[in-house]
This record gives C-alpha cells, sequence and structure tokens, in this order.
C-alpha cells in the first residue's frame, strides 16, 4: 500500500509536468527524425571529369550511375579544386590515372565502386561474385546499423536524466527526508520509483520502437516484443543508475554533470563507432551497461535473433539493474540509518 | 506521569564542530515541550535525532521506552519540518492523502480525517488547488496538517508558525491545547518569545548545550528577571554583552 501511493504521486506528478512529457516522448522521435534525415542517404553519386579516355572506356563510365565530365587536362584539374568533380580520369599516352579528390570517403569509395564496375565491364572474362546476405541486405545503409543501438542509448539517456532529477528533486525540496520520517521502508522508496516510472518507461519504449520501424522504416528483422524487452530492461537500468547517482549531486546542474562523465562514453564504445579490432577499448565497453543493450538490439534487429540468442545480455543488464537498486538502498541510509 | 520522551546524553558534530553537546531531557506525556534557542544553537539538529533522521555520534534516544529509530515509533510521531516538505505538483489534497498512505490510514477514515485536519488549519476551501498557487504561510498549514493527521503520540513540530498570521495563529495554539487534552505529547522550536510563553515546559539551546529548563515562570523567577528574553541573557551569561542593545 505504501508503494502503491509512491507509485501513485509519481504518475500525478508526471502527469502534471507537461514539458518533461515532452521531452521523455518527443524529444527522442525528434532527435531519431534527424538522425534518419542526416544518415539514411540514397548512394552517392559521384562525379568524375574523363580526359582522352578511349571510346570503351568512356562507353562503360557512361553505363554506370555517375555523372561524366569530358575535359581536357587543364579543366579536369580545376574542375578536381573546386569539387565540381570526385575525381579526375586521364589518359596519358594510354595510360590510365585516376586522380581522387579525397576529401569526402563516401565520394572516394562511390568512385571506386564505378571505377571498378566499368572495368569489369570491359573485361568480362574477370570473374564475377554472385552477391548474397546472411544478415541483413545490399541497402543496409549507416541508419539501420547505428538506429538500433540509437534506440537503446535515447531510451537510457532520458530515462537516466528524468529519474534522476526527479529523485533529486525529491531529496532537495526536503519530501525524502519527510518521507524517512514515516514508517516507509528504504527498499520501498526505490521499488516505488521503479514501478512509478515503470509505465512512463513502457509507453516511452513503445513510442520510440513503433516510430522507428514502422515510420522511419529502420530494419527490422527480428520481433517488435523482443526490441521491447531489451528497451526495457535498458530502461530500468538507467533509472536505477540515475537514482543512484542522484544521491552524488547536490542539484540539478550536478546531475547534468553525470552526463558527459557517465552516459556519453556508453556511446563510443556501445557499438555505435566500429571498434571490435582493439581489444582494450573492447574491454572498457564491457563494464557498460549500454554495450550489452546495444549488442542485444542489433542482434534482434539486424540479425532477427530470438531473445533466447540474447540471454547473456538479459542476464547483464538485469544484474547491472540488481546491483544499482541495491546500492541505492544503501545510499538511503544517509537519511536514516534503519 | 511517566516520561513519554528520554534523550540521553546526546553529543553530535558536524565536519569536526560540536553541535550538541551533553544533551539530556526527559519529557513527560502530554506535555508542550518547548526548545527555544537562536536559528544555529542546534534545534533542529536534536529534532531530527529525536525523529530519528539523523543519528547522534554518541547517546540514546528513547520513545515510550523504545529506542529510536524504530519503525513502531515512527508510526506513533508526527513530524513537521522546518522546510515545508510538499509537491508543488500537486493539490494540497493529494498531498496529504500521499501522506496519509504512508502511515497507511484506511481510505474510509483518511477522508475523515483529511476534512477534520484541513479544518483545523483552515484550509478546507483550498484543499483542491495545487500548491503553486499557495503562500508560505499556506503551505506550513498544509504541513501541520499532514503531520497530525494520524494523530501521533507524539507530536514534533520545528518552528511550526513561522509565517502563519496573528488570528491563525490563536487558532493553531487553541488547537494544540485541544491534542495536549487528547493526551498528545507536543514538541516544538521556536525562537519566538511569546510562543515559547505558552509551553508547558521550555529548554533553552545555546550553542548545542541546554543552558536552562523548567516553566516560563520558574525561568523567570529563577533569573529575577522579568521577561523570557531577559532570563534567556541572564542564563546564558552574556547580559553585559548586550546591554547595549536596551
Amino acid at each position: 500500500m505504501r508503494i502503491q501511493a509512491i507509485i501513485k504521486r509519481i504518475i500525478r506528478q508526471f502527469l502534471r509536468d507537461k514539458r518533461s512529457i515532452a521531452l521523455m516522448m518527443a524529444a527522442p522521435l525528434l532527435v531519431m527524425t534527424l538522425l534518419w534525415l542526416v544518415l539514411d542517404m540514397e548512394d552517392h553519386v559521384p562525379t568524375i571529369a574523363v580526359t582522352d579516355a578511349p571510346e570503351p572506356m568512356e562507353a562503360a563510365l557512361e553505363a554506370q550511375e555517375a555523372t561524366i565530365l569530358k575535359t581536357d587536362a587543364g579543366r579536369g584539374k580545376e574542375a578536381l579544386e573546386n569539387q565540381d568533380a570526385d575525381a579526375h580520369l586521364l589518359f596519358d599516352s594510354g595510360q590510365p590515372e585516376l586522380r581522387m579528390e579525397g576529401s569526402n570517403p563516401t565520394a572516394t569509395s562511390a568512385v571506386q565502386n564505378v571505377m571498378s564496375r566499368a572495368v569489369k565491364q570491359l573485361n568480362p572474362n574477370a570473374p564475377a561474385f554472385e552477391l548474397s546476405f546472411l544478415h541483413g541486405s545490399s541497402d543496409l545503409n549507416l541508419f539501420d546499423n547505428t538506429g538500433s543501438v540509437l534506440i537503446g542509448f535515447f531510451v537510457f539517456f532520458f530515462v537516466f536524466i528524468i529519474g534522476g532529477v526527479s529523485f533529486l528533486r525529491e531529496r532537495t525540496q526536503g519530501t525524502l527526508a519527510r518521507m524517512m520520517a514515516t514508517p516507509l521502508r528504504r527498499w520501498e522508496i526505490v521499488a516505488g520509483y521503479l514501478l512509478g516510472f515503470g509505465l512512463f518507461i513502457i509507453i516511452q519504449s513503445i513510442i520510440i520502437a513503433a516510430f522507428s520501424i514502422y515510420v522511419l522504416d529502420i530494419y527490422m528483422a527480428g520481433s517488435f516484443l523482443s526490441l521491447l524487452v531489451i528497451t526495457l530492461l535498458l530502461a530500468v537500468t538507467a533509472l536505477s543508475l540515475g537514482t543512484l547517482l542522484s544521491a552524488y549531486a547536490k542539484n540539478e546542474f550536478q546531475m547534468i554533470q553525470f552526463i558527459p562523465v557517465v552516459i556519453v562514453p556508453q556511446v563510443f564504445f556501445s557499438g555505435v563507432f566500429p571498434i571490435e579490432s582493439v581489444e582494450w577499448i573492447n574491454a572498457i565497453g564491457k563494464i557498460m551497461p549500454l554495450t550489452y543493450g546495444a549488442d542485444a538490439l542489433k542482434a534482434i534487429m539486424i540479425r532477427g535473433d530470438n531473445l533466447d540468442a540474447v540471454t547473456m545480455e538479459i542476464a547483464v543488464l538485469i544484474g547491472f539493474s540488481a546491483a544499482f537498486i541495491i546500492l541505492n538502498v544503501m545510499a538511503l541510509k544517509r537519511h536514516r540509518t534503519l | 506521569m511517566a516520561n513519554l520522551v528520554n534523550l540521553d546524553n546526546i553529543h553530535h558534530s558536524y565536519h569536526k564542530k560540536t553541535v550538541l553537546n551533553e544533551i539530556s531531557l526527559a519529557i513527560p506525556e502530554g506535555r508542550l515541550f518547548g526548545l527555544l534557542g537562536p536559528s544555529g544553537s542546534g534545534k533542529t539538529t536534536l529534532v531530527k535525532i529525536i525523529i530519528g533522521l539523523l543519528t547522534p555520534d554518541s547517546g540514546t534516544v528513547r520513545i515510550d521506552g523504545e529506542l529510536m529509530p524504530s519503525f513502531q515509533l515512527m508510526q506513533k510521531i508526527g513530524y513537521m519540518a522546518q522546510s515545508d516538505a510538499l509537491y508543488n505538483e500537486l493539490t494540497a489534497r493529494e498531498n496529504i492523502q500521499f501522506f496519509a498512505s504512508l502511515y497507511q490510514i484506511p481510505k474510509k477514515r483518511q477522508k475523515e480525517r483529511i476534512s477534520e485536519a484541513a479544518e483545523l488549519v483552515s484550509l478546507s476551501d483550498e484543499l483542491d488547488k495545487t500548491l503553486e498557487t499557495f503562500s508560505g504561510g499556506m503551505k506550513r498549514r498544509l504541513s501541520l496538517a499532514i503531520a497530525l493527521l494520524h494523530q501521533p503520540k507524539l507530536l514534533i513540530l520545528d518552528e511550526p508558525t513561522v509565517g502563519i498570521d496573528p488570528v491563525l495563529r490563536a487558532s493553531i495554539w487553541d488547537a494544540f491545547r485541544k491534542m495536549q487534552q487528547a493526551g498528545t505529547t507536543i514538541i516544538m522550536t521556536t525562537h519566538v518569545m511569546d510562543e515559547a510563553e505558552k509551553c508547558d515546559n521550555l529548554a533553552l539551546l545555546r550553542d548545542g548545550s541546554f543552558i536552562a529548563e523548567g516553566s516560563p515562570a520558574d525561568l523567570k523567577a529563577k533569573s529575577g528577571t522579568a521577561t523570557l528574553e531577559a532570563a534567556f541573557l541572564h542564563f546564558g551569561g552574556t547580559e553585559n554583552a548586550h546591554t547595549g542593545n536596551h
């Protein structure tokens, strides 16, 4: 009944705080949409300046998806310098030379693709591969790949902030001490918080995941329910970590200071950037909850795995939450030893 | 009458500075007991130790013969903090309901108690407004209503009447008297002399130590002074330092 009272109170408070609701529900959608705009691009169509190319080469290039500028050597160089062309192909006494503009890696690799396809067309005897995919497809782009991790990140980030600040305010406005003067048990406060925010966390997870999959059309091979289970576990970890750390912040500003220390590093190590080749960096990621959430999300969304394929990740997330909850119940001893 | 509250030789320091020193006190049941002292004298620290929010470096607190902190005792104590610990987003009624549920007052009884307590602090018509519209004095009264909601045996009030207008203050004092007659023991801190005057017994606190104890009349008689303020100065041994003010 006491836990129930806390749950009811948190829900009432949160429903009156329209801005926090917007931050938790709408802000992640806005950021996901912006990321989608940036990352979900069509393939880059390269512009190639061509000088003195033999007839068949020119024909082969024009058959590819590329814009071809026929120029003399001087104009070609100029086009590169003005970034009007991504590459300059010139034939000096029959010997081909390809000069890249080089400042944009996407353009460079697009030029290389076009060139290799054109060369293959010229020389049909070269062995051709038949391309197939175990996971994903040739359309899997950066947004599909990092988006799965980012869903986990946004759930983690916004729950951490809102949960942490709410619990902090409880302390600074004196209501935590006031609750401690009642027969309320310390664990009941923590449980009330988890359950009270749990409702909003579930709604938030559904909104973010559904929006990403059905509106932004992010690549999704697994089941929606499995995805929800993982985001929910991540959110519970974030909430228990946020409420725990709020004990070590004097005010809202100090709570915000935890973001660069606790949240941002987790992004770097959770798989947004490819780091798997460096072992000691990998080891850092192993102590961060988001890494496990992101791994599980990738497995479900891209490889189409079921929950039983990510039991290790699930166990670790539950372990993190349990540890943070226990630490929080102990941290509350500062307010009442009993 | 038996003593309800027993403080035994309490010492407490904070950042190596002694805040409370050799505090021993016995408060009989049914008494309205005042802790009088200037700000910074250790009143709030002592109150927090009595209700169990703070564990003293040494010494014990016994209430009703039982050692604090204890959940059974907390159920019998009502507490009003010096700063209003309330949820501003919620209405007055929702605030009261929340704390009523923490004390596990049954739903039906809650309704009665909420209207009784609101009546007592003249907030009956404001119950469904959110606290964002409340003045400081109204929040003070709401805190008081919450403190006495579960009809505690012991009521501990930290500066209860700050910011409350004189007419209301008189009616709140009437309420204290009524509760006292019903058997409630009340401990309150104050730095206002005319309020201290109305207490049955007083302990004068200065720099973390009791400098005198007794009924207001006793204290005045012992010090041979006409007012409590003069008595405070007498026991504090600072008459000379303060004569310039008169």
